[in-house]
C-alpha cells in the first residue's frame, strides 16, 4: 500500500507525506485489528521527538513524527501509518497511567575556594526536600560536574569528591543514605561550553536528581 | 548427626544467598505497582511492591489488572499494562560516561518507554524487541504492544 512512496527521490519526507495524507485508513486498520497485530508507535516527547527504528525480518522503517505507527501483522513486514492521541490512550492507557514520575534535576553551587553552598543553594534544599516527599520509594542521584581546568582523569575524581561532600550534608539533614547514590561526570556535561582549561564557576556544580 | 550437618550447611546458605544477592547490581526500581504483578528471577516467582529492585535478568508479569512503572539507574521509564510478561535481558551503565546497553524484550501484552541517559548517549545503546520486530531508539518515547492482548 506504501510501495509508490518508496519510489520518489525523497524518500523519507515523501513517506510522512503519504503516510499523513492516509491517517484515517490507517486509523480503520487499527480499529479493525484492536489487539492482534504488534503495534508500535512514536510519542511526541518533552522538547524534541526522537526516532524509532522497527526492523522486522528484512524490513525496516524509521518512525521520527509525533504518533507515526508501524504495525507488524507477520515477521518481515512492517506496515507505516498515522495514530492519534485518542487512539493511543485507549490501546495503551494502563501502561501510560503507570509511568512513573520524570526525575527532576537541582542543582547546588558552591563559593569559590569554599565546601559552603551559595545562598540561593540553601533554599534549593527546601525544594529538595519537597519533591522526595511527594515521591513513591524516592532516590536521590548525587552527580558532581566540574568546569574544563584539569585532565578529565582529574575532573572525575574531584567530581565525584563534590558529590560524595552534597551527599554527607544531605545525610546531616536527615536523608537517608540508602536512598542517595553519588556519581561524577566530571567535565562531560557542561551548563555553559567552554574551551578545554577555561575556569567556568557556573560549571562547578552538583547536579541533585530526584526520582 | 543429621542436625549436626543442617546447622553447619545453613550458614553456607545463607552467607551464599547473600553474596549473590549483591553480585547483581539493582537496574531499576519499581515506583508504580497496581493489581497482580511479579518479578521472576532465578526460577522463582517475587512480589513487586513499590519500591522493589529490577535486575539484569528478570521477568516483570502482569496480571489481568495489573500495571507496573519502573525507572531505571539511566532514568529511563518503562511501565507495562496488563496481561504483560517483559524481559530485562541487560542492563549495563555507566554514572560517569554514560556508556552502556539496555535491552529488553516485550514477550506479549503492553509497554510504554520513556528513554533514558544511555539512548542519549548513543543511538545503540536501547533496544526493545518483541517476538517479531527489533526497536532501536533515538531518544525518544514510544509505545509498544505485542503478542496476545486483551487491551
Amino acid at each position: 500500500m506504501f510501495a509508490p512512496a518508496r519510489r520518489k527521490t525523497d524518500v523519507s519526507s515523501a513517506l510522512t507525506r503519504n503516510l499523513l495524507r492516509l491517517a484515517p485508513l490507517g486509523l480503520l486498520v487499527l480499529a479493525g485489528c484492536a489487539g492482534r497485530d504488534d503495534l508500535y508507535v512514536l510519542l511526541p516527547g518533552k522538547g524534541k521527538t526522537g526516532a524509532l527504528t522497527v526492523t522486522s525480518g528484512g524490513e525496516r522503517r524509521i518512525l521520527d513524527q509525533p504518533y507515526a505507527a508501524a504495525r507488524v501483522p507477520r515477521t518481515g513486514s512492517v506496515n507505516g501509518r498515522v495514530t492519534t492521541e485518542a487512539e493511543v490512550r485507549r490501546a495503551f492507557g494502563p501502561a501510560l497511567a503507570a509511568q512513573p514520575g520524570r526525575p527532576v534535576s537541582f542543582y547546588l553551587y558552591f563559593l569559590a575556594d569554599t565546601d559552603e553552598f551559595t545562598l540561593e543553594s540553601k533554599q534549593v534544599v527546601t525544594h529538595i526536600f519537597a519533591e522526595i516527599a511527594r515521591r513513591p520509594a524516592p532516590e536521590i542521584v548525587i552527580i558532581g560536574h566540574t568546569d574544563r581546568v584539569g585532565s578529565v582523569q582529574y575532573n572525575d575524581a574531584l567530581s565525584r569528591k563534590r558529590a560524595e561532600r552534597v551527599r554527607e550534608e544531605l545525610l546531616k539533614l536527615g536523608i537517608p543514605k540508602v536512598r542517595m547514590s553519588v556519581a561524577g561526570r566530571g567535565e562531560r556535561e557542561p551548563e555553559i561550553s567552554t574551551a578545554d582549561q577555561v575556569p567556568e564557576p557556573r560549571n562547578r556544580r552538583v547536579e541533585i536528581s530526584v526520582r | 548427626m543429621r542436625s549436626v550437618l543442617i546447622s553447619l550447611a545453613l550458614p553456607i546458605v545463607l552467607t551464599f544467598g547473600a553474596a549473590s544477592a549483591e553480585a547483581a547490581e539493582d537496574a531499576g526500581h519499581i515506583k508504580v505497582s497496581n493489581g497482580i504483578v511479579q518479578i521472576e528471577r532465578s526460577g522463582q516467582r517475587l512480589p513487586a511492591p513499590v519500591g522493589g529492585v529490577v535486575q539484569q535478568g528478570d521477568l516483570v508479569i502482569t496480571g489481568a489488572d495489573g500495571s507496573v512503572g519502573i525507572t531505571f539507574r539511566d532514568n529511563s521509564l518503562l511501565s507495562v499494562g496488563p496481561d504483560s510478561v517483559l524481559s530485562i535481558d541487560r542492563f549495563v551503565f555507566d554514572s560517569t560516561t554514560h556508556q552502556g546497553a539496555f535491552e529488553s524484550s516485550l514477550k506479549q501484552g503492553t509497554l510504554a518507554v520513556v528513554s533514558g541517559k544511555l539512548a542519549k548517549h548513543s543511538q545503540e545503546a536501547m533496544k526493545v524487541k518483541t517476538p517479531a520486530a527489533i526497536l532501536g531508539v533515538r531518544g525518544t518515547e514510544f509505545l509498544v504492544r505485542t503478542g496476545p492482548s486483551k487491551d
